[in-house]
């Protein structure tokens, strides 16, 4: 593996969002975007949660991190340490198996993390870059677009929403969504600006299972939403296997 | 903002000549490429307009078709070769087609119905190949088609266009982004701008103008103007010119209708029907000889009004869903054993393909130079027979006729005869029966069966009959 040191510029970034505490999905990605030669890393944040092993992938992005990658804070991350939103009950079962599972260390480093990070032109945020801190869902053309204004930035790429889309500037200056089409590269150029929703690593709900993730080519301009097939029954039995909600394994399998 | 470019100014290499056309989104100059990114073909260098007074759609436009046009082949597109960085240099560079403009054909007009059906045709071939690679068009006029001097036709500009793996720039835009006044789709009109059948209806308006010398709608030049297409009928082809044919009225008017639906799915089966006039079903707009009464008109217009805000959930058909398949008929062995499984794969493959074309196929020898006194003996007596036989082969299948087609064609080579229908007419799926026992001992390689799979242009469906659980010997 290849890592371009933080503040150089990276040509290709893998986009990884959404993890939930699921290795089997992230090791697939993180070797799919590395056959398909990214050089740099930006995790966006709820590394546990919903997941059997939080443990193992907080130890994949501390790796990572060290390394130069971007690592961010999301709301599942946060409410390890204290209180953060609104919880239902399996949800909280399930950060409250990261909290028996997660070292200090690991505790540490997730309560270390920022919610928003630069990189010239570009913004990586969990939520949205309007008010970060509220976990607000980009669920709208018109939330993208206070995300984009607070960005201030041409390309953000944010989590939290576990559905790929693209917002884009559109002639009459809000924004416009597009539903991506999974592997097909699309120009975006850096005179209008763009908030991608990367995609779920560890849990999509689009009745897809496959793990989500983006690349973003700096150099040609280009963004590709890749969907990548991993073993998600397995991933559902290590969520069986250690007493979370049933519920938690059935939306892993068929991606719900 | 930006001056034109002056004669003699080198960009990226690219030394500046003549300026060819000004149109409405930008400039054409010749140019030469460096001796290193010399393409082999002449090349001409498109600018936008840019600058004050200028619409601001140009820019936009620009980009689109710098994001589109390098994703598309063939000759049915100028060669794409460079294009410059929007926010320093913006232009696209690619190839100078040299042969002649729509325009000048249509100044022509009226054409006769042969001439039309060529040259339609070949238009029609071109919008396949762009709808193929996943792009609509969106602006078809005169302006935008030229024609090679081998015939084939050229989409230009696709600064309008829309790819469907790429967001839509102009969405929502509140500048007019719709297309030319008299060719622009009722669907474009109302703010849609993913329908494909949007270029069948503007190929409608060529073809009716090539046929009439008129534009079927006029060109409106107000917004309301332009919305009677809605619900308006042109006046048909035939009022205006008595020597259209009814099937050449036939096809121009299922482009035109209003709802995309009723028209064409697919620009493969409009190149279709004017390859093969005489297969053209008529329906009554064949018969058409004036425009429709009030009524009706009021009709269509008050629904027109009614169904505005149910476009959205309309369905799309993409050219892949409207395939044309070909089966291949051996109609000298009708008692043929594999006839049954043929006719079987076809029902299936038809029944999964709502809106298909079916062409049906017999390749026979070609009919011996001494004809003999019997009518099966004479080249028109045999073509007459198999087309029969043809016809009593599809009859079981009980598809409606405007979707089959006979084809008998007397030649020696079946596998270049197949191949060449195949490529001629867009065909996505070719169904044809795999070596029966008796040609089995020849080898695999030399059937029509693996010739044909070897070089299709397309994917081949071979049947073949099941085998029978071998029977206990007598001994």
């Amino acid at each position: 593996m290849h890592y371009t040191p933080a503040g150089a510029r990276a040509l290709r970034i893998a986009l990884l969002s959404d993890i939930h505490a699921n290795t089997q999905a992230l090791t697939a990605c993180l070797r799919h975007a590395d056959e398909r030669g990214a050089q740099q890393f930006a995790f966006l944040g709820d590394f546990v949660g919903y997941g059997a092993d939080p443990s193992g992938v907080v130890d994949i992005v501390i790796r990572y991190a060290a390394k130069g990658a971007v690592a961010l804070k999301g709301n599942h991350d946060q409410a390890v340490e204290k209180s953060a939103g609104y919880f239902n009950e399996t949800a909280m079962a399930a950060i409250e198996w990261a909290r028996k599972t997660l070292s200090d260390e690991q505790k540490r480093f997730l309560a270390s993390l920022p919610l928003v990070a630069r990189d010239g032109t570009v913004c990586f945020v969990h939520a949205s870059a309007a008010s970060p801190e509220r976990w607000d869902y980009i669920d709208s053309p018109s939330a993208a677009k206070r995300c984009a204004d607070a960005a201030n930035a041409f390309y953000t790429f944010c989590g939290h929403v576990h559905d790929q889309l693209l917002y884009f500037e559109n002639a009459s200056g809000g924004m416009s969504e597009f539903r991506p089409v999974p592997g097909a590269a699309i120009p975006v150029r850096s005179q209008r600006r763009w908030v991608a929703i990367v995609g779920s690593v560890g849990q999509p709900r689009d009745r897809n299972p496959a793990a989500a993730y983006t690349l973003f080519d700096r150099t040609r301009e280009q963004i590709t939403f890749y969907r990548v097939p991993y073993d998600a029954m397995a991933a559902a039995d290590r969520i069986r296997k250690c007493g979370l909600p049933e519920s938690l394994a059935c939306r892993v399998e068929l991606g719900i | 903002m930006r001056e034109r470019l002056q004669p003699g100014a080198v960009i990226d290499g690219f030394r500046v000549g003549e300026c060819l056309h000004k149109g409405g989104t930008g400039y054409i100059y010749r140019v030469t490429a460096p001796p290193e990114k010399e393409p082999g073909f002449p090349l001409v260098m498109k600018a936008p307009a840019l600058g004050p007074g200028e619409p601001t759609i140009g820019i936009d436009s620009f980009e689109i078709e710098q994001m589109i046009l390098p994703t598309l082949t063939g000759a049915s597109v100028p060669r794409f070769v460079a294009a410059g960085d929007l926010t320093a240099t913006p232009y696209i560079v690619m190839e100078r087609i040299d042969g002649q403009g729509f325009e000048q054909i249509i100044a022509l007009a009226p054409l006769p119905a042969e001439e039309v059906a060529r040259i339609g045709s070949a238009l029609a071939d071109a919008v396949h190949s762009v709808h193929t690679q996943q792009v609509i068009h969106l602006d078809l006029k005169p302006e935008n088609v030229m024609l090679r001097p081998t015939g084939q036709a050229v989409l230009l500009d696709f600064g309008f266009a829309r790819h469907a793996h790429y967001p839509d720039l102009l969405a929502e835009s509140k500048d007019f982004a719709a297309g030319s006044a008299a060719y622009v789709s009722p669907e474009q009109l109302q703010h849609d701008r993913s329908d494909a059948r949007s270029d069948l209806f503007a190929l409608g308006v060529l073809l009716y103008e090539l046929a009439t010398g008129r534009q079927p709608f006029g060109e409106p030049q107000t917004y309301a103007g332009m919305r009677d297409r809605l619900w308006r009928e042109p006046i048909p082809p035939r009022a205006l010119n008595e020597r259209v044919p009814p099937w050449l009225q036939e096809i121009i008017l299922r482009c035109l209708e209003h709802t995309a639906a009723a028209r064409y799915q697919s620009a493969a089966h409009i190149s279709f029907d004017l390859r093969h006039p005489e297969q053209v079903v008529l329906t009554a707009r064949a018969d058409r000889t004036e425009g429709a009464s009030f009524f009706p008109q009021f009709g269509r217009w008050w629904r027109s009004r009614r169904d505005q805000h149910v476009l959205g959930g309309r369905q799309r058909i993409a050219a892949a869903r409207a395939p044309v398949i070909m089966v291949a008929v051996d109609t000298e062995h009708l008692d043929d054993e594999r006839h049954p499984s043929l006719q079987l794969a076809t029902r299936q493959l038809v029944a999964i393909n709502p809106e298909f074309r079916l062409m049906c196929v017999s390749v026979v020898r070609a009919a011996p130079l001494g004809e003999g006194p019997a009518d099966i003996d004479t080249a028109s007596g045999k073509h007459l027979e198999h087309k029969t036989r043809l016809r009593h082969w599809v009859e079981p299948l009980k598809l409606p006729s405007s979707r089959v087609s006979l084809h008998v064609v007397a030649a020696a080579n079946a596998t270049g005869t197949l191949l060449d229908l195949a490529r001629a007419n867009h065909v996505d799926l070719i169904v044809l029966g795999a070596p029966g026992p008796a040609q089995r001992a020849l080898g695999w390689w030399r059937s029509v069966a693996s010739s044909v799979t070897a070089s299709a242009p397309c994917s081949v469906y071979v049947v073949r009959v099941p085998e029978r659980a071998s029977e206990p010997s007598p001994d």
